[in-house]
């Protein structure tokens, strides 16, 4: 405690109106690709990105989910230049990063960082499927480990917003061992009471569905997003089945079991605070 | 000695095949070529060398998937003694892809879980051809703490595709038990060695594989999905795997040189298929001596060892080097409200980023 008086303070602050160049292209209208009802991007925007006439919960981006959850859209964020490596030399893998890069205006597939929520300080992983699909290499696997480990230290609750096409292929083994370490970091957080609230956004699947995005304390997601382990073409192909059209979305994960609420984006903020205002208490100690 | 030849192992057959003509061939005339039979005998060991001990990552994959390979089952009735088979999750069902029990190791009780492949088609059948569902990972979790309380070593081995990709197992929680699995491993208080000895293919290899010491059969391969998968994902085509299993760098030699299994376990010349007692055999030592060195150490000893072992696991390309911020205060304590004057420092950021995108390349970095 007492030490911390003679650090200079190193807060990277970001921006949330940081301008980013947007993976969909900034049109006037927009048009909803489950009812397909066209509505103006500003009211759009102005209804947190969830269509006005089904409901639809559209795919943000990490910086748009930093902005409607955090206090004053703000997060101090960890290991902002982290940058993935080419570990197996995989044909292509490097170029596409470069890519995924410039697409984005983002350096990995999460932004880990501390913050809070309704005056509750918390520690906060987004993904954002926008870059590279959202899969899960060294890197990803890197800052959410050391996002568990900061919030142990520090005592603080842990929140992780998931989206994922699943394991960085790219990175195979390494790719898969994060799966193993990002587990095996919310073990001890979890064993030292630590708080872990996932919530799994559309869509949530493979190796991040596998490893921490079920381990949460609270199991939350947004409604109709994708969440599951094998994709729906492969699992057809296996039963020799078609799927219903529901198979999958959070409402089934809800049914059978896998899910302890399903919240609509206007609400999340409000259900996170709520959660953690109930598990202040321990804190205070 | 052939029998369930390769694609790859054809030159090698019809040499075989070239040389018992010829020998049946001088039996039945009664000629002598024993000169030309010895050459071409050693023509034969040359060439068996000269392929074996250049085996390319799909090779071996094929070699790893051969129908004759010896299974967990094959392991456990060679290497232990006394084996008990144990059934169930408690929850749902048995599931026959994951087989588990009590034996003997020289004497010492331990705790054996693996993934089974079905012997012959029905058998692969009701076996899910070693895919499990969540009540398989659930019954493995079981065994495994049970072995904790009981204060057992448990071995594991690793033969999967993967996990199994259907309906039901989505929802029963193929996810969950997955993940499950990986969180409580990672916690355990007795020493665990994990053998994989065929295909350790993706979230449902590593179920069974969080383990002190992970060691690999010579020929056996590990990925993130089965080169098959990665193949119809990145190209459109499952029938370029063989391309996909080099790209991935899937063989043991390679996780060895990664720093992810901790030995290779020597097979015999063509797969332990040739020769599986042998194989056994190798496979018993080498468990053998990394339990012993494991049941020296303390269980603070073996949590804390198992955790390093993963936790130091992945690439950096650049950047992570910087110490992250303090946390913002919590405006509700005043305790926290009496200290914190200084402005923030936000303005070295921007420097700081492009700096760092330029820094060296470090491996593990922190």
């Amino acid at each position: 405690m007492f030490k911390d008086l003679f650090h200079k303070k190193r807060y990277a602050t970001i921006p949330a109106e940081r301008p980013v160049k947007r993976d969909i292209p900034e049109g006037l209208m927009n048009k909803c690709p489950k009812c397909g009802n066209i509505q103006y991007s500003k009211e759009l925007e102005k209804n947190l990105k969830v269509c006005t006439s089904c409901g639809y919960h559209f795919r943000l981006t990490a910086r748009e989910r930093i902005a409607m959850t955090m206090d004053d859209g703000l997060l101090h964020e960890f290991d902002a230049d982290m940058q993935s490596g080419d570990p197996l030399g995989f044909p292509g893998y490097a170029a596409k990063l470069e890519q995924q890069k410039a697409k984005t205006g983002m350096n990995e597939a999460v932004v880990t960082g501390t913050g809070s929520i309704d005056g509750h300080p918390v520690v906060v992983g987004v993904m954002d499927f926008h870059f590279f699909t959202g899969s899960m290499g060294s890197v990803v696997g890197e800052k959410i480990t050391r996002a568990i480990e900061y919030a142990r230290d520090k005592r603080l609750p842990l929140i992780l917003f998931s989206t994922s096409g699943g394991a960085r292929m790219q990175e195979s083994i390494f790719s898969l061992m994060q799966m193993a370490k990002t587990s095996a970091a919310l073990a001890r957080f979890s064993d030292e009471g630590g708080l872990y609230i996932s919530v799994m956004t559309d869509p949530t699947t493979g190796g991040v569905t596998a490893s921490f995005a079920s381990l949460g304390d609270y199991n939350l997601a947004e409604p109709g997003a994708l969440i599951g382990f094998a994709g729906r073409i492969v699992i057809e192909q296996t039963i020799r089945q078609k799927l219903p059209d529901n198979f999958q979305t959070a409402e089934f994960n809800l049914q059978h079991g896998q899910l302890d609420k399903v919240v609509h984006r206007k609400d999340m903020r409000t259900v996170l605070a709520k959660l953690l205002d109930m598990h202040s208490m321990r804190r205070a100690e | 000695m052939m029998a369930g030849g390769l694609e790859f192992e054809k030159p090698l057959l019809e040499l075989r095949n070239k040389i018992d003509e010829l020998r049946k061939f001088a039996e039945e005339r009664g000629f002598d070529f024993s000169d030309e039979i010895a050459r071409l005998e050693a023509q034969y060991r040359q060439l068996e060398t000269e392929m074996y001990s250049a085996l390319t990552a799909a090779q071996k994959m094929h070699i790893a998937r051969h129908h004759q390979r010896p299974t967990t089952l094959d392991f456990i009735q060679a290497i232990f003694t006394d084996f008990i088979e144990l059934h169930g999750d408690r929850l749902f069902a048995d599931d026959l892809a994951i087989v588990g029990g009590l034996a003997k190791l020289n004497g010492v009780p331990v705790t054996v879980i693996g993934h089974q492949r079905g012997k012959d088609t029905k058998d692969n059948i009701a076996r899910f051809f070693g895919s499990p569902h969540p009540e398989g990972f659930r019954k493995a979790l079981r065994l495994m703490r049970q072995a904790d309380k009981f204060r057992r070593p448990i071995i594991t081995f690793i033969d999967t595709k993967g996990a199994y990709p259907g309906d039901t197992a989505e929802e029963r929680g193929q996810s969950e038990a997955i993940a499950r699995n990986l969180l409580v491993m990672s916690t355990l208080r007795v020493p665990i060695v994990c053998v994989v000895i065929g295909e350790g293919g993706s979230g449902g290899a590593l179920a069974l594989g969080v383990g002190n010491r992970v060691l690999m059969l010579e020929n056996a391969i590990y990925s993130v999905i089965s080169p098959n998968g990665a193949a119809s994902i990145l190209w459109k085509d499952a029938s370029r795997a063989d391309e996909a299993a080099e790209a991935m760098k899937i063989t043991a030699q390679d996780l060895h040189a990664f720093g992810i299994v901790e030995e290779v376990i020597p097979e015999p010349k063509g797969g332990a298929h040739r020769d599986p007692e042998g194989q056994a055999a190798l496979v018993r030592e080498a468990v053998w001596r990394h339990l012993q060195e494991l049941m020296a150490m303390t269980p603070d000893e073996l949590v804390e060892d198992r955790y390093r072992k993963f936790r130091s696991i992945g690439v950096i390309g650049s950047g992570g080097s910087d110490a992250p911020p303090d946390p913002p205060r919590k405006p509700k304590e005043p305790e926290a409200e009496e200290e914190r004057a200084e402005p923030e420092s936000a303005a070295g950021n921007a420097a700081d980023e492009s700096a760092d995108a330029s820094a060296a390349i470090e491996s593990n970095a922190r």
